[in-house]
């Protein structure tokens, strides 16, 4: 099965991060992906630029509507994602346990949908 | 009912969890387990009253069940290509089980499914009644009555939690060892929490309902069973059985609650605390560092143990509530301790360790803190305060009966123009 880790942080508590810290969590970051590709897991991941960056789209009678800002204006946002290939939803929590956003912010862990096949 | 039907459910009670476990397993699908068991009891409700009963009920509930949920597969076009592999592997699996075979060839394999169902990716609520539901083999009218929740609300937890298990890949499987400490802990503390709700209904004109807390025991019973080396799992039996041997005692014939010092100590179930006496014997020699059910357990068995409630050894529940506490910090532990040392000591070292759990605010909303303190308040011939406390404690009480009691409590303080003691 295939899930979705999905980082939630405080960008303000990163934007405080002195850049020695910030480098350290890079590392961190860049270590954490080595282990989920040795370990199989790996299929995808991104960081993301910054909240501010995002522009939300709607499109409504034929009208597209477009909008500054993330869907919802929540204290910790999206900061990037993985997505991994595992054999439970336990495997799934454990490497989100290890992911170091779960130590500032929190992971949403989503299973991604199996679409029925159209045989 | 007639007597065959009750005959019926009789064995899918005791069955159930057993043949949904092994289905689960081997289907990888717990609803699609659970849809292939209610259809062997449908089956049975028809065929045993003409037939007999089985001789051996397990197997044949299995069997039918398996050729269900193999018609289920094949009916279910839309998986097609994983209906095929299924199909041939719940074949395979389950061959091995036809209706002749002997009791034993069937597995047990609830703890699977009881650690599939306790799965900390489940809300609380949705472990309770998928637990009561998968494992216990309750029907969801019966879960409802005994969570005094509405029929559809049960209904609709199930089917949710079911659809979370299967979409989010909850495995049906027992923790492997690393995780296995923390997700028995939670497993447990889901069937205490059914106990508790049995014991003390939270709400409603009742005090307990034997059935749930009937149902928790043998869910314990099925996990210390199946984990006999679990301290923690015998612990947790133990304390259950001797909370629930006191069951008769605890209300008079009038539904009023009796505390324990004030029980008829003939009702208690003699049986049900030598075994849990001996559950907790063993539980608290299988480590040096008892945790907090088998500790629980040796301060109910202090209890179960003494003849009369004078006979009561206070200073050992004192001692074994500050165990407890070291183990598991909480402020009803706290509270409790503190009721031990104004046994064993007096009111005023009670007074002192309750006052202190009422400044640290916590249990600032609970009616025991607030009872506690206006007992102790009483005994010391505080009759002022402790009519204020009991006040305080009447209007926090959520069970009528519990109300009722602490209102008879006031009623008989002295009056405080004549204090019991004098300054």
């Amino acid at each position: 099965m295939q899930y979705v880790l999905l980082i939630y942080g405080d960008p303000a508590a990163a934007e405080g991060m002195s850049e020695e810290d910030g480098r350290a969590m890079m590392a961190e970051y860049f270590e954490y992906t080595e282990g989920l590709r040795r370990s199989g897991a790996y299929v995808s991941g991104e960081p993301l630029e910054s909240a501010q960056t995002a522009t939300t789209v709607r499109q409504r009678d034929g009208q597209q509507l477009i909008s500054d800002g993330p869907f919802a204006e929540t204290r910790e946002v999206l900061g990037g994602f993985y997505v991994l290939e595992c054999d439970s939803l336990d495997q799934a929590l454990e490497h989100a346990g290890r992911c170091p956003g779960a130590r500032y912010g929190s992971i949403e862990v989503r299973p991604v949908m199996v679409m029925p096949a159209t045989a | 009912m007639t007597s065959e039907a009750a005959a019926v459910d009789r064995v899918f009670r005791s069955e159930f969890g057993r043949a949904v476990a092994l289905l689960a397993r081997v289907l990888g699908d717990i609803g699609l387990a659970e849809d292939a068991v209610q259809d062997a009891y449908l089956a049975a409700l028809r065929r045993w009253p003409a037939d007999g009963i089985p001789d051996n009920p397990r197997a044949w509930i299995v069997a039918v069940a398996r050729n269900r949920a193999i018609d289920r597969l094949r009916r279910d076009r839309v998986l097609e290509r994983h209906t095929e592999e299924l199909t041939r592997r719940a074949e395979d699996e389950m061959n091995r089980y036809d209706e002749s075979a002997d009791d034993d060839t069937v597995p047990d394999e609830r703890l699977r499914l009881i650690f599939t169902c306790c799965h900390p990716a489940l809300a609380t609520e949705a472990q309770v009644a998928l637990t009561l539901r998968l494992v216990a083999g309750l029907t969801v009218p019966e879960i409802a009555r005994a969570l005094l929740a509405a029929e559809p609300t049960i209904a609709q937890r199930l089917v949710r939690a079911k659809h979370k298990v299967r979409a989010a890949g909850i495995p049906v499987r027992v923790p492997p060892d690393d995780q296995l400490t923390d997700r028995l802990a939670s497993t447990l503390a889901v069937v205490y929490l059914i106990f508790n709700e049995g014991y003390v209904a939270t709400s409603g004109p009742q005090l307990r309902r034997d059935d749930l807390a009937g149902e928790a025991i043998r869910l314990g019973r099925v996990i210390s069973t199946l984990m006999p080396d679990e301290p923690e799992a015998a612990g947790l039996l133990a304390l259950m059985l001797l909370q629930h041997s006191r069951r008769d005692a605890r209300t008079d014939a009038a539904g009023e609650v009796v505390l324990i010092g004030r029980q008829d100590r003939s009702q208690w179930h003699r049986d049900e605390i030598a075994e849990g006496v001996a559950l907790t014997e063993r539980a608290l020699r299988m480590t040096r560092t008892p945790g907090r059910y088998a500790l629980e357990a040796a301060i109910a068995a202090v209890h179960a143990q003494a003849a009369t409630a004078e006979d009561t050894d206070w200073w050992q529940i004192a001692a074994l509530y500050e165990m407890l506490l070291r183990v598991s910090p909480s402020p009803m532990a706290a509270l409790s301790r503190s009721v031990a040392v104004s046994l064993a000591q007096g009111p005023a070292a009670g007074l002192a360790l309750a006052d202190s759990i009422a400044a640290e605010g916590s249990l600032a909303h609970s009616h025991l803190l607030h009872a506690t303190r206006a007992d102790m308040l009483g005994r010391l011939g505080r009759s002022q305060e402790a009519a204020a406390a009991y006040r305080t404690a009447i209007e926090q009480a959520g069970n009528e009966a519990e109300r009722r009691l602490l209102q008879r409590k006031l009623a008989d303080l002295p009056e405080p123009s004549q204090p019991r003691t004098t300054r």
